[in-house]
């Protein structure tokens, strides 16, 4: 035996073992559907008032209301019809604000003097609000399809430039020179330097495009629509049917919520090489 | 005389108001290990970076000759974190037959099997590890280095020497290592260098015998030597005693 053999050795409390240490400063690792938790409660709250008879049903029905009035309007056909307008509207713009903010972006960040042309028309420009355009493009493009759209993408288009250019510009300079000692390509770097790197940044801009092509849709849609929710909705206005109104608010919220789930699962995948605190 | 894999004339290097280097002349043999040492902010890096041709803020003048094929390591591993290890290794190399190239270049920095890993998941030293062999499967005439092991800790830097001198003999390029490290230097190289005041102000061979007490009083000869030239105190004397590195066979488990 060692020297050791003859020390008496204190019992130890042996402590029970810890498959994975807690990270004290991050929130910890979030459950699933976690972020179901808050419209879970808020839902909750309202059936509560409602069943109660706190909230009278002529300022807001009850949450069953809205369900079966919606299953109503499915029967009718109604719903389907202007949800699908109303999505292919907003998807619609969405595509040609994405194409044409990426493009810009593109062609501002990578060349000098796309960077002077652009980006100088486009800070000067986003000192308008979107809304305070409709006049315009009224007046140029009349108020069909072709307006709503235009206006659409042209609030999809903002989010989208701003953060990807930004990402652009932000490329870490030392993934540069490794790239030149390398001996890249130009099309090499675009492919495996500029568009990873900014890759996050577009993402972030997708969302939020992706959160103003449904405020912009809500808002074409009161004006002069003959289709889609918001049409269906002021349509419900003018006879005070509140459930229709709801079932209109409650389709907004999940077209948004859904949109807005999908580009985080989108971002998920893209972005599985990130080592970050909330995944 | 020999045809040097590195030649370097009268080579100047500016930056606004502030000179640099100033006229350098050095020559590097094929094959041959030259270390390069300097006080902080005497130049090595710049001198460095205009080897790799990276040093578009500098300005300047002068000849430099440098062989088609090189590789450039950083201090920091520098791998894109979105390409796994493997596709950081074969960064800007076409073709199929590279993958396997890129593979056993990677068994030779001990990281067989984490091809697949992602950069983030691999410790400071294997990162380190990652960027040398994306240096070695370009096959490089000539190896510029720029501080390659200063982030990393005592026991993994003595690992990573002897697998760089391990490598340098077989695959034989031409290495410039840029180091504040004299013994690290004494230990690597065949050639010393060492930058001041913009030129080369030392030149020294280390004409190490192979083993025995000769081996240790020229080492002590040659570090107590180049701490005057860098005008430093000198080290304990028993520090960094054999330079004798370790069986690189034991790398392959290492970290
Ligand atoms: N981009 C730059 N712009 C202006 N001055 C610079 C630039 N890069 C380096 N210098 C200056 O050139 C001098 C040499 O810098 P260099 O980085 O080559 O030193 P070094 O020998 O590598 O030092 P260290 O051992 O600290 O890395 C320094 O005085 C530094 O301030
Ligand atoms: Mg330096």
């Amino acid at each position: 035996m060692n020297a050791y053999s003859d020390l008496r050795v204190e019992p130890i409390t042996v402590q029970k073992p810890r498959s994975v240490p807690k990270q004290r400063l991050s929130p910890g690792k979030p459950a699933r559907y976690g972020i179901l938790l808050g419209p879970a409660l808020l839902l909750l709250y309202w059936t509560v008032l409602s069943v109660t008879g706190w909230l009278d049903p002529r300022i807001l029905p009850a949450p069953w209301t809205a369900i079966t009035t919606a299953i109503e309007l499915i029967r009718e056909g109604r719903l389907q019809e202007n949800l699908a307008i109303s999505t292919w509207r907003a998807m619609t713009g969405l595509g040609f604000g994405v194409i044409v903010g990426v493009t810009l972006a593109l062609l501002s960040g990578l060349s000098l003097l796309g960077g002077y042309v652009i980006d100088g028309l486009v800070q000067i420009k986003r000192g308008i609000p979107i809304l305070a355009l409709i006049p315009f493009m009224i007046l140029w493009l009349g108020i069909g399809e072709t307006m709503k759209i235009t206006l659409i993408a042209t609030a999809v288009f903002f989010p989208v430039y701003i953060n990807t250019h930004n990402a652009l510009r932000a490329i870490d300079l030392r993934h540069v020179e490794l790239a030149e000692t390398v001996r890249l390509t130009r099309w090499q770097f675009l492919r495996s330097v500029v568009v990873p790197g900014s890759l996050p940044g577009f993402l972030t801009g997708l969302r939020f495009g992706v959160t103003a092509s449904w405020l912009a849709l809500v808002v074409v849609e009161q004006l002069n629509a003959t289709s889609g929710i918001g049409y269906m909705v002021t349509l419900a206005r003018n006879y005070a049917q509140t459930d229709v109104m709801l079932v209109g608010l409650v389709l907004y919220a999940l077209l948004g919520f859904g949109s807005d789930a999908i580009v985080k699962q989108l971002e998920r995948g893209l972005l599985s090489w990130r080592k970050t605190l909330g995944r | 005389m020999t045809i040097s894999a590195v030649q370097v004339r009268g080579l100047v290097r500016t930056f606004t108001l502030k000179g640099v280097l100033n006229g350098i002349d050095l020559d590097i043999a094929p094959g041959e290990f030259v270390a390069l040492l300097g006080r902080s902010g005497s130049g090595k890096s710049t001198l460095l970076r205009a080897l790799a041709e990276i040093d578009h803020e500098a300005e300047g003048s002068g000849e430099i000759r440098l062989p088609e094929r090189l590789s450039v390591i950083f201090q920091d591993a520098r791998l894109l974190p979105w390409m796994r290890v493997l596709d950081n290794v074969l960064l800007g190399v076409p073709g199929r037959e590279a993958r396997v190239r890129g593979r056993s270049a990677l068994a030779e920095v001990g990281l067989a099997g984490r091809e697949r890993a992602w950069p983030h998941e691999l410790s400071g030293g294997e990162q380190q590890r990652v960027a040398l062999a994306r240096a070695l499967v370009r096959e490089p005439k000539l190896l510029l280095a720029d501080e390659p092991f200063g982030a990393l800790d005592a026991l993994t830097r003595i690992q990573m020497h002897a697998l760089l001198r391990r490598l340098s003999d077989v695959h034989d390029p031409a290495v410039l290592l840029v180091t504040h490290d004299i013994d690290e230097a004494i230990l690597l190289a065949d050639r010393i260098v060492m930058l001041d005041d913009g030129r080369l102000a030392a030149d020294l061979p280390v004409d190490l015998p192979a083993s025995g007490i000769a081996r240790r009083e020229r080492i002590a000869e040659l570090r107590a030597l180049l701490h005057r030239l860098l005008g430093v105190e000198e080290a304990p004397a028993d520090y960094h005693e054999d330079t004798t590195p370790p069986e690189p066979a034991a790398l392959g488990r290492a970290i």
